[in-house]
Parts: C-alpha cells; sequence; structure tokens
C-alpha cells in the first residue's frame, strides 16, 4: 500500500514542460529524497501533491494519488482537504515561509483552527507542538515574531506549524540550504526523529550530502525527469546514470595536491578593525583584531558562519574599505595605508572574485568589452587586445563565440568564469575569491573550483578563499582560518586544523560537514 | 526589558521625526522666502494695485511700514517672528494670513476629509474585487482611466453628467452636504486609481512570496488569505503611498474649488499668485510643509504598527 | 524557478502588444498633429464666426463649435503642438537636472550628499502641482513658465530615483571590480554608474510625460499659462466650464484628448518598465 502514487506527471507553463513523466511513490513512514539542481523541475513536482503549483501552470498525470485519494481535477475547494491534514509543507527559509508580520505562535494556532475551529483548546495545543520539535521556553517564543528567532528556532517552528494538522506526509523542500552548516545537522536530526516516530518524508534538495542521512530512497531529477531511483545504498554507492555520478563527484572532497612549503608571506593583515553602525544606531564589530598571512603562491581558506566578518575582512584585505584600526601590506610595503592615487597603479596585484555572479558584470556590456577594460589597464597595444581576450578565455575554459553576448545571456557559472578572465587579465599575484561558487550549482561548483586549483597551479597565483562550506575550504586551502563574530577563533595549516580542532566552533563546523564527505 | 527598550526606541524616533518635521518646515519657510525675494518688480505695486499713482515718498513711507527697506537678513528674521507670531499680513487683503488661511481652511479640509474617505473607499474596493481574469483587466482599465484623467476634466464632466443633465446635485454651491460630494468625488478618483494600483500591486507580490505558499499548504481558504496575511502586507505600501498623495489632494483642491466655484484654500492660493500677495503664498507653502510632516509622521507610525520587524532593532 | 520567470514573461510579451501597438500608433498621430495640424483640419482655430456658435457636434464640425464659433475639432488638433511641447521639453529638462544632481548626491561624499538629500527631501515635501505653482507665483504666468514650472515640480523626484540608483549600482560587484582593477573613480562613474543608473530613469521619464501634460494643462486652466485665445487644451476647458449646461462638447473634447494622451505615454512608458525589468 502507498501513501502517494504518481504516474506520468507533468507541469508545464505556456507549453513549456519543466516535469516531463515523472512517476514515484511513497509508501507510508518512508522517505523518499528528489535531488537535483536549480531548474530540475523538483519543486514543481513537490508542490503538485498539495496543488500549490503556481495558477499559470498545467498539471497532468495519469495517476496522482495522495491519501488514498485521487486528486486528478481537483479544484481549490477540494485540495484544503488535503493540505495540512494529509501532507505537510515545510519549505526552505522560515523567516520568509512564516508571515513576518504574525507571531509565531498564531502561525501555528492558524494551522490547528483550519480543521478544528473550536479555539479553546489551541493555545495548549500550539505550545505542545513547539516542545515536540525541541524548541525551548515554548511560551515565550510563541510570543515572538519570526524575526526575533534564531535561523534554527524559526525552522523548528515552521516545522511545528506543518506538523499542526497531524499530516502523514510531510514534504521538506530544502529544508536546511538557508541554515548554517551547524544548526542543518540539528534540523536533520530532528526530521530523523519525527521519520522513526512514523511519519512519511518527500525531501527536496540539490545536496546528496544533506539526504544520504535521512532517506530510505533517491530519485535524481534532471531537466524534468527522474534519471535514477533507488534505495539510498544503490544510488550512492553504485550510481546508474552519469548525471548521479556527476552530482556525487561535485561533493567536495579532501584536498589531495601537496602542502606548498613557501615561507614567504605576500600580503599580511596586523591586527585589523572595521566597525559598523547599525540601523538602529548601536555599533557593532565587524571585524575585530584579525591577523593574517598568506603564503606565496598558497591558498588560505578563511571559514565562518554568515555574519562573522568575512566579507569585511575580504574588502579591506582589497583596500576597498579603510579599517579603523591595523594594517594591510602587500610584499611588506604599506598598502591600505597608501592613498588611493598611489595604490591604483598597483591594484592588478590583488584581484577579487565576488559571490553573486549576477552582480559581478556590467549588464550593458559585452563580454569582451568588459574584458577589455581590465585588459586596457595593463598598457596592452590596442592591436594586441583581441589576442589577449581570447588568450583569457581560453584560460578560464570558455568558449571564443561567448566574447558578443551580455551577462544575462551567460549561465552563473559562465559569467564566473568571465568574472575570473577579467582578474587574470590584470595578471595578479593574488586572487580574493569571496564565496566564489556559493550561488552555483553542486556541478558547476565543481568545475569552477577546479578551475580556480588548475589556474593557481599554472599561474602561481596565491588565494586568499571565503566561505562559509568547511568541505569546500578543506578541499582548497593550505592553511585555513576560523572566524566567529569579526574574531579569528582558529588559525593553522589545513592538516592541523583538520585532523586536530583546539576550538570547540570548530569541532562542530566539521561535525556538521555532510556525511558524504567524511 | 524588551518591551521598554521598544517603546524607548519609539520616542526617540518619534522626536527625531519632529525635528525632521521642524526642519522641513523651517526649510520650506527659508526656501519660499528666498525665492520670492528674487521675484522682479516691487511689492508696493502688488499693494496699492497697478494703476495707483502715488508719491514717491508715500512709497518710501509704505515700505518703511513693512519694512522692506531693511536689510534682507533683517527681514528675514523679522519674517520669521512674525510667521511664528501669525502676526505676517497679506499685502492685498491687509488681514494677517493666519485669518486669510483660517476662515478658508474649513471648506477645504471637509472637501480633502472627504475625498480621502471616498478614495481609499475605492480603492480596496475594487483592489478586492479584482478576483479572475476579466474582473482583474476590467478594474486595471479603469484604474488606467481615472490616473491618467486630468482632475479638473473629471470634475466637469461629472458636472455636466450629474449637476446639469441629472439634476442629482447642486451645480455650484459651497453650502451642505449634497454640495460637498461631487467636488469629493472629483477630488478622490485620481488617488484612488493610484491607491488602488499599488495595493493590487502588494497583494499580488505578498501572494507570491514563500510564506503565502505555506499558509496555503495548511489548507486555509482564499479569503482567510487575504484578510489574514496578504491585505496587512500590502497595506504598508499603500499606507506610505496614501501619506504622500495627502498632499496632492491639496493641490487637487486648487482646481477643484476651481471648477465648482467653490470656497476655499485654493481659490486663496490662486488669487494669490495671481496677485503676487507674497505673505499669503508663504503661508500656504508652510501649511502643506506641516501638513505633509504630520501626516508622514503619522503614517511612519502607523507603519510600524503593522510590520514588528520595525520596531524592535534586527538581531541577525 | 528561472523557468517559471521566463515563461511570465513570455505570456507579458504575448499579452502587451495589441494595446500597446494602438497606444504607440495614436502618440505618432498626436506627434503629426503637433508638427503638421492644418494635415487634419481646415478650419483655423483662432478665426471666430459668430453665426455658427455654440453648434453641436455634426459632420461638417467634428467636436461642435464654441461660443465664438470656433470649430473645437481645429483648436484641440491645434493643441496637440501645446500639450506634447510641455510634456516632453518639461520631462526632457527636469530628467537632465534631476540626473545631475542625483548622479552628484550619490557618488559625492557624505557631507554634500546628505544636504543634497536634504534639500531634496524639503522640496519633496510639497505636492508637485502646489510646487509648480509656487513657481509660477516667482516667475509669473506664461507659457515658457508654464514648461519651467512643471519641469522644476518634477526634478525632485527624478533627482530622488536617480541618487537611489547611484548608490544602487555603485555597490554592485562590478563597479567594485573596476576599483580592484584600478580603474579611475571618474571614468567607473562614466562608464559604469550613469549607463546602468539611467534605464529606471528613462522610463520613469516616459510615464513623466503624462504626468508633465495633465499639470500643464492644469496650470493653463486656472490661466497661469498662455492666454486666450490659445488653442491650448487646458484652456479651452476653462472655456468650456461656462457654457457647461449648453454646450458639453467644448469640454469633453480636449479632456478626451488629454486622457488618451495621457493613457498612450503611460501604456508605452510600462511596456518600457516591463522590458526592462527581463
Amino acid at each position: 500500500m502507498t501513501f502517494v502514487s504518481v504516474t506520468n506527471l507533468r507541469v508545464a507553463f505556456g507549453g513549456v514542460e519543466v516535469v516531463r513523466g515523472v512517476s514515484f511513490d511513497i509508501a507510508p513512514g518512508e522517505c523518499l529524497a528528489l535531488v537535483g539542481e536549480s531548474g530540475s523541475g523538483k519543486s514543481m513536482t513537490a508542490l503538485s501533491l498539495l496543488g500549490l503549483t503556481p495558477a499559470a501552470a498545467d498539471v497532468s498525470a495519469d495517476q496522482l494519488v495522495v491519501g488514498g485519494v485521487d486528486t486528478r481535477g481537483f479544484r481549490d475547494r477540494d485540495w484544503r482537504g488535503i493540505r495540512g491534514s494529509r501532507v505537510g509543507l515545510v519549505s526552505q527559509d522560515a523567516l520568509v515561509s512564516l508571515d513576518p508580520l504574525r507571531r509565531v505562535g498564531r502561525e501555528i494556532a492558524e494551522a490547528i483552527e483550519v480543521h478544528e475551529p473550536r479555539g479553546a483548546a489551541t493555545a495548549g495545543r500550539v505550545l505542545q507542538l513547539l516542545t515536540d520539535v525541541a524548541v525551548p521556553e515554548p511560551e515565550a517564543r510563541a510570543r515572538q515574531y519570526p524575526h526575533e528567532l534564531s535561523g534554527g528556532l524559526r525552522q523548528r517552528a515552521l516545522i511545528a506549524s506543518a506538523l499542526a494538522g497531524s499530516p502523514a506526509l510531510l514534504i521538506a523542500d530544502e529544508p536546511t540550504t538557508a541554515l548554517d552548516t551547524t544548526v542543518q545537522a540539528q534540523i536533520l536530526d530532528l526530521l530523523g526523529e519525527l521519520k522513526a516516530a512514523g511519519l512519511g518524508l518527500l525531501l527536496v534538495s540539490h545536496d546528496l550530502g544533506v539526504v544520504g542521512r535521512l532517506a530510505d530512497r533517491i530519485a535524481v531529477m534532471k531537466s524534468g525527469q527522474i534519471v535514477e531511483l533507488g534505495s539510498t545504498a544503490e544510488v550512492l554507492e553504485t550510481p546508474q546514470h552519469p548525471y548521479t555520478r556527476t552530482l556525487l563527484d561535485a561533493v567536495p572532497g579532501p584536498r589531495t595536491a601537496p602542502e606548498k612549503p613557501s615561507i614567504d608571506v605576500v600580503l599580511a593583515a596586523s591586527n585589523l578593525v572595521k566597525s559598523y553602525r547599525r540601523p538602529d544606531g548601536s555599533m557593532v564589530r565587524a571585524v575585530d583584531d584579525v591577523s593574517l598571512e598568506l603564503r606565496r603562491g598558497s591558498t588560505l581558506g578563511i571559514v565562518g558562519e554568515s555574519g562573522s566578518g568575512k566579507s569585511t575582512l575580504a574588502s579591506l584585505l582589497l583596500a576597498l574599505e579603510q579599517p579603523d584600526a591595523g594594517e594591510v601590506t602587500l610584499d611588506d610595503a604599506p598598502w591600505s595605508a597608501l592613498p588611493e592615487a598611489r595604490r591604483r597603479p598597483h591594484r592588478g596585484r590583488i584581484q577579487v572574485i565576488d559571490q553573486n555572479p549576477f552582480g559581478a558584470l556590467d549588464p550593458r556590456r559585452t563580454v569582451a568589452s568588459s574584458i577589455a577594460e581590465a585588459v586596457a589597464l595593463t598598457g596592452t597595444a590596442r592591436a594586441e587586445r583581441r589576442a589577449r581576450i581570447s588568450e583569457l578565455l581560453r584560460q578560464v575554459g570558455l568558449p571564443e563565440e561567448i566574447r558578443h553576448r551580455r551577462p544575462h545571456q551567460l549561465s552563473g557559472g559562465q559569467r564566473q568564469r568571465v568574472a575570473i578572465a577579467r582578474a587574470l587579465a590584470r595578471r595578479p599575484e593574488i586572487l580574493i575569491c569571496d564565496e566564489p561558487v556559493s550561488a552555483l550549482d553542486a556541478s558547476i561548483q565543481a568545475q569552477v573550483l577546479a578551475l580556480l586549483s588548475d589556474l593557481q597551479q599554472g599561474l602561481g597565483l596565491s588565494i586568499v578563499f571565503i566561505s562559509h562550506d568547511l568541505a569546500v575550504i578543506a578541499q582548497m586551502s593550505d592553511d585555513i582560518l576560523v572566524m566567529r563574530d569579526g574574531q579569528v577563533i582558529e588559525q593553522g595549516s589545513a592538516t592541523r586544523v583538520l585532523a586536530s580542532p583546539q576550538h570547540p566552533f570548530t569541532v562542530r563546523l566539521l561535525e556538521a560537514v555532510p556525511a558524504a564527505w567524511g | 526589558m524588551r518591551r521598554q527598550a521598544g517603546t524607548r526606541t519609539v520616542m526617540v524616533r518619534v522626536l527625531g521625526r519632529f525635528g525632521g518635521m521642524l526642519l522641513v518646515v523651517c526649510g520650506a519657510a527659508t526656501a519660499g522666502f528666498i525665492a520670492l525675494r528674487l521675484i522682479p518688480g516691487d511689492p508696493v505695486d502688488v499693494m496699492l494695485g497697478v494703476n495707483a499713482r502715488v508719491s514717491e515718498s508715500v512709497r518710501d513711507q509704505i515700505r518703511a511700514d513693512w519694512g522692506l527697506d531693511q536689510p534682507p537678513v533683517v527681514q528675514y528674521f523679522a519674517y520669521l517672528s512674525q510667521l511664528v507670531t501669525g502676526q505676517l499680513e497679506s499685502y492685498q487683503l491687509r488681514q494677517p494670513i493666519t485669518e486669510v488661511i483660517g476662515t478658508q481652511a474649513l471648506p477645504t479640509l471637509q472637501l480633502t476629509s472627504l475625498a480621502l474617505l471616498f478614495a481609499v473607499l475605492l480603492a480596496v474596493t475594487g483592489a478586492l474585487l479584482a478576483r479572475g481574469k476579466h474582473a482583474r483587466s476590467a478594474i486595471s482599465l479603469l484604474e488606467l482611466f481615472v490616473v491618467s484623467s486630468p482632475t479638473f476634466w473629471i470634475g466637469l464632466v461629472l458636472l455636466a453628467v450629474f449637476a446639469f443633465q441629472l439634476g442629482w446635485f447642486p451645480v455650484a454651491s459651497s453650502q451642505g452636504f449634497a454640495s460637498l460630494v461631487l467636488p469629493a468625488l472629483t477630488l478622490a478618483l485620481p488617488i484612488a486609481g493610484i491607491i488602488s494600483q499599488v495595493l493590487r500591486q502588494g497583494l499580488d507580490a505578498a501572494a507570491a512570496q514563500p510564506f503565502a505558499t505555506t499558509a496555503r499548504s495548511r489548507g486555509i481558504s482564499h479569503s482567510r488569505l487575504v484578510l489574514r496575511h496578504t491585505l496587512r502586507h500590502a497595506s504598508g505600501d499603500t499606507l506610505t503611498l496614501t501619506g504622500y498623495l495627502v498632499g496632492s489632494l491639496l493641490g487637487g483642491a486648487v482646481l477643484v474649488e476651481t471648477v465648482f466655484a467653490r470656497q476655499g484654500l485654493g481659490q486663496v492660493a490662486v488669487r494669490a499668485i495671481l496677485g503676487r500677495d507674497i505673505p499669503v503664498v508663504l503661508g500656504i507653502i508652510v501649511l502643506a510643509a506641516t501638513v505633509f510632516a504630520v501626516v508622514n509622521l503619522i503614517v511612519d507610525l502607523a507603519y510600524e504598527r503593522i510590520d514588528p520587524r520595525l520596531r524592535t532593532a534586527v538581531t541577525a | 524557478m528561472s523557468t517559471l520567470t521566463a515563461t511570465r514573461q513570455a505570456t507579458a510579451w504575448r499579452a502587451a502588444p495589441v494595446g500597446v501597438i494602438a497606444a504607440s500608433l495614436f502618440l505618432l498621430l498626436i506627434i503629426t498633429a503637433a508638427i503638421t495640424p492644418t494635415l487634419f483640419s481646415m478650419y483655423d482655430p483662432l478665426k471666430a464666426d459668430a453665426a455658427a456658435s455654440l453648434q453641436p457636434p455634426s459632420a461638417e464640425h467634428w467636436f461642435g463649435t464654441d461660443q465664438a464659433g470656433r470649430d473645437v475639432f481645429a483648436r484641440v488638433v491645434h493643441g496637440a503642438r501645446y500639450s506634447l511641447v510641455v510634456g516632453f521639453g518639461a520631462t526632457l529638462l527636469a530628467l537632465m537636472v534631476g540626473i545631475i544632481i542625483g548622479v552628484i548626491a550619490g557618488s559625492a561624499p557624505r557631507a554634500v550628499d546628505s544636504v543634497l538629500s536634504r534639500v531634496i527631501e524639503i522640496v519633496m515635501a510639497f505636492p508637485e502641482f502646489l510646487l509648480a505653482l509656487v513657481v509660477i507665483a516667482v516667475i509669473g504666468a506664461g507659457e515658457t513658465s508654464l514648461l519651467i514650472a512643471v519641469s522644476v515640480a518634477a526634478i525632485p523626484a527624478y533627482a530622488r530615483v536617480a541618487r537611489a540608483q547611484t548608490l544602487l549600482v555603485r555597490r554592485s560587484g562590478y563597479v567594485r571590480a573596476a576599483t580592484a582593477l584600478g580603474v579611475p573613480r571618474f571614468r567607473s562613474t562614466i562608464r559604469h554608474i550613469v549607463p546602468n543608473a539611467l534605464g529606471p530613469l528613462l522610463v520613469m521619464g516616459t510615464i513623466g510625460v503624462g504626468t508633465a501634460i495633465v499639470a500643464a494643462a492644469g496650470l493653463s486652466f486656472l490661466g497661469m499659462g498662455p492666454q486666450p485665445p490659445t488653442p491650448e487644451w487646458g484652456l479651452i476647458l476653462s472655456d468650456g466650464r461656462n457654457f457647461l449646461a449648453t454646450a458639453w462638447w467644448i469640454a469633453v473634447f480636449p479632456g478626451v484628448a488629454i486622457t488618451a494622451t495621457v493613457i498612450a505615454t503611460s501604456t508605452v512608458g510600462r511596456f518600457l518598465r516591463q522590458r526592462g525589468q527581463s
């Protein structure tokens, strides 16, 4: 007997199919994972089980049974009998998935009242639900607004609201993606406990590492189709489809290249401090007494969760912002202390790759024109610029015909490669990479990381690599620096930090690295 | 603890807003003073009328009486103190401007208040009715039409139809509620169109947010989604816009009062501008700035009631 | 998600053109009328004919005649020039001044920015129409005054958006990258900031033309623009006000012309905005 039974599900927008004939079953109490990159149609598939696809979508299926009921031809009124009471939904980020203008308790109460509009017992039931998902001090939390709770507590509250109607199946759409790694692990544990108590799960994720912990079976989706469906062990250990293998290979692994023995320091920062005024007037130290050294030809990984001050540190190293105290030196010569006019001739030596590939390129300029601006600054003669641009495109693995495209005609990975080419145009010694792959899909992520490694070896670049993802940092770095609340809490060679972390926070970060890696 | 801190920040913010408000009003008064000093021509001509033939010594006497022979800085401070004490006098009417404006403020206040009420009622009705494809395009066409039509033309058409042809409302009078309906409706229609557009956009934007999907996944109905969730989200921007539009109600009143031949500040403004009666123009500028500042203070405080995220400091 | 937004735009593209094409054609018609009004009407808009006063619309006088026996259709056609000149002229002027102020505020040191922003804020406290009236009070009534008044009233809004856009673009990855590459500040402003900040402003301007036309008509309705017997739309309406009981056509047709022109410009403007967002 199955709880959900889907055959040949199709979802189309104005004739364009985003889900193309998907079939699967979910048994009661089972956890099925739908894995795929963005645009694979996994979320649309999941929303079809609740009748929550956007109004413009055409949904058709040979079979679409949810909780023993054939839902084909359902109208909104019919779906309401399923939503909440048979199937619950937990989506990505509770900050926006819970109504930000209402108290958390009211949101959970709404979910109860829809199905039992009596009201008297509601308050007690809200507290019980919050207790069930291990929210401490439930009375106080119920009176707070989503933005007043931490990311983890918010997500727990969202899960509580989804459980309020006692559904038999919970659809969890990227339930941990917006969370920091340590919190991610806790939420996965909670979902594991709920599953152990008999709840069915449809886990939607882009991350094979995440679903490996929970899923009984995994369905891999690509371009609207399921390309592989099997037990978790089968899919992870003996993947059949080449795409599954690509996804598995894309999970960052530990670094294999030998460490570089260089002791020659190219970029150094001593006791940097940078404070900001918050909107409410209070001051916050985004970077608090940070010192670091980047050895020539090596990679320094800086890891920390969101708000730890990593990006501010990047701006200080680039001298795009001035520190309140402390100094950055380049080859033992002043760097942050120079006036901009004297720094500008040397700016080419240290370049940046930013996080957001959408904002990194001037939307009005072609690829060639963006790179040409950088090439011109190196004093390359006009006649040779064309050839130099071709050379750079080749270096970052982009085809020649991309020259005349504008950013909106490129994929995220391509844009990031153009940004790298533009940085390389100035023949830099140092690259500051601020979360360069976090906005990219896993398989593209792996390609860009490989490109950076190759370039480092070929050109002898020194790299500062900033990321929230310890797995990525571990793969790339020779030295690692762990930041928290603007301060450096641990610093040392990658082997040392990964093998014997000293600070409890580093230990937690390491524990939270997805299972597929350790 | 948290609550106390919240109250204190609200107090601080109100005080800050009050300072900003004073700044706006003072700035407006100063800018007005500078601008109107730049006017070519002699204020004495305005007072006497262009055709008056008066000897130069009498003119000098008038200048001295009005302080026009003083250096500009002295005039400026004299002007500010007269403004604060309400003693600034109209050139043409020879009365303090507080009286000139005060006696005409009530009809304009009645007109604009009723217009605001009409506008909000029409806008909310329009936005809530716009469900389904056909209703949506009909409403949005209607919005486009009233937003694009000149206020005074709407007034003329309403007059032609409801006063002259049908005779339901008086043609031109300042007496009674019936005489207020057509002018208020005229003033309300373009503004209702703008508010309705923004409210509809707000409702749509809120309905497209993840929390709306979550709320629907609990099994709630459409009307509950609108009343409990999206309407509140949409009302924030709508409120800000409405506050801003209160100002343009004053501007529109100038035209509507002319069309319907009503007494009011609009008429005072038109006469003062055409007659170059500088003190009265300044008085109206300061009044408009004050109304703007007060309305926006109220809007800001109301916004904070709607959105809890603005009340407490972000703890991220 | 990306597929989803793509399909939404596709539907918008398909749905828009019917109205947009009609609006563009109408605008083209109005512009032609503004350039060569005699192409549309052989009547003289100023020639009085007491014998033919206050005639209702007929085959001979499509929009009827006014109190002096002038052909209302001819007056409306000839009026297109005044409205378009003020509408486009004032908007263009306001856009240029607004962009200069906004870009300076957005890229200048904080002290300059806060002074400019404060000034903009203070001027924004006045409704546009009132601001235009005050400008008229300073510079006096007349045709040129009308254009200047409408333009000055619109400047603060453009300046504010230009400043916000400048700040937004300045924070973008590509301007950061340009600074890191060593591109001088001024060149970065001209090459990256101004062109990218401009898009939303041009669209805003397209919609602003309509607002300017309405404001100008309002001012001349009050007698603060061109003087009678100029065939200006607001002025014709003002004439018509006195004959509402007997000759509704004098007031109705110029109003229809204004409304249709404004609808046409804002339809085109909205279409451009929609395209700009893709």
